[in-house]
């Protein structure tokens, strides 16, 4: 599975995002992110090969998330489903 | 090869058919129509932008654009999953727009994760996906069935009846399975 990595200055958290190629909500979230120069990590699950989609159904099942997207990750400990402004100020300080 | 002002127009006609309108942020609603226009070339149909496919239509039958859950949203939130169809108010600016949550059956969104297996390349690989295709045909023969508008009579031959009946607007409630029974004549 291939992570893209969007720079930025603010690094204190490891932001991991799970989003759709053709979702205009996760492309809101990553200019968000990107605005606010929170550095993160996102894959694009579409565009996946079956075994990772998997992998990824059961990561996210796992911290007791929705199947929905985008879906944010941060430091593997807390999630975010969907482009919750409210929770990323809450969460990544911004 | 369809065209975004395929996409567009087709959108266009069926919001006025059920008195939605579209989302009426210029940038927001291009994005949506480029998602719908790229699932529609990359699987031949319309699907959602915001949701994983399976790439199986019987499968995905339920979040082609305009998705089963639509009604139920525009009521409910004021727009549907993605954004496209909105309620009068949210066009008119007086309520914002928030992200809607999503009301897909968890065991309908795990089809898309690994339910369909790959093209077969043994044949331990192609009795596999044998029983999976088998298993398609046998969800969509034995769960469709015909329900029909109490109100109107409208008829429609799915897996459950309607959130919003199309024609009258009557509620899912309204809606009663025809029982089919079927004589043979010697």
């Amino acid at each position: 599975m291939n992570f893209s990595k969007v720079s930025g200055k603010n690094s204190t958290h490891k932001v991991l995002m799970y989003a759709l190629s053709t979702c205009v909500w996760c492309n809101m979230t990553k200019q968000y992110l990107k605005d606010n120069d929170i550095e993160y990590e996102y894959v694009d699950v579409d565009l996946c090969a079956e075994k990772d989609k998997q992998k990824i159904r059961e990561h996210i099942v796992s911290k007791g998330g929705r199947l929905s997207y985008p879906t944010i990750i941060v430091d593997d400990n807390v999630l975010i489903n969907g482009f919750r402004k409210d929770k990323f100020k809450e969460i990544l300080g911004i | 090869m369809t065209t975004i002002a395929a996409v567009r127009q087709r959108a266009e006609a069926d919001a006025r058919t059920y008195g939605y309108y579209l989302n009426p942020d210029p940038k927001f609603l291009q994005n949506l129509l480029e998602g719908l226009k790229k699932n529609e070339e990359r699987y031949t149909y319309p699907l959602c932008p915001c949701r994983l496919a399976s790439g199986t239509f019987d499968y995905d039958r339920d979040i082609l654009c305009p998705c089963d859950y639509r009604d139920a949203d525009v009521q409910q939130f004021g727009a549907c999953y993605c954004g496209l169809y909105v309620r009068k108010d949210i066009r008119e600016g007086k309520t914002e727009l928030q992200p809607i949550p999503e009301r897909r059956p968890l065991e309908r969104q795990a089809r898309a994760y690994g339910a369909v297996a790959p093209p077969a390349a043994t044949k331990k690989e192609a009795e596999t996906v044998a029983t999976a295709k088998k298993d398609v045909s046998e969800i969509s023969a034995h769960k469709k069935t015909f329900w029909y508008c109490k109100q109107c009579g409208y008829v429609v031959f799915r897996d459950a009846p309607p959130y919003v009946c199309p024609i009258c607007k009557a509620k899912k409630e309204l809606f009663e399975e025809i029982k089919m029974c079927i004589n043979s004549v010697n």
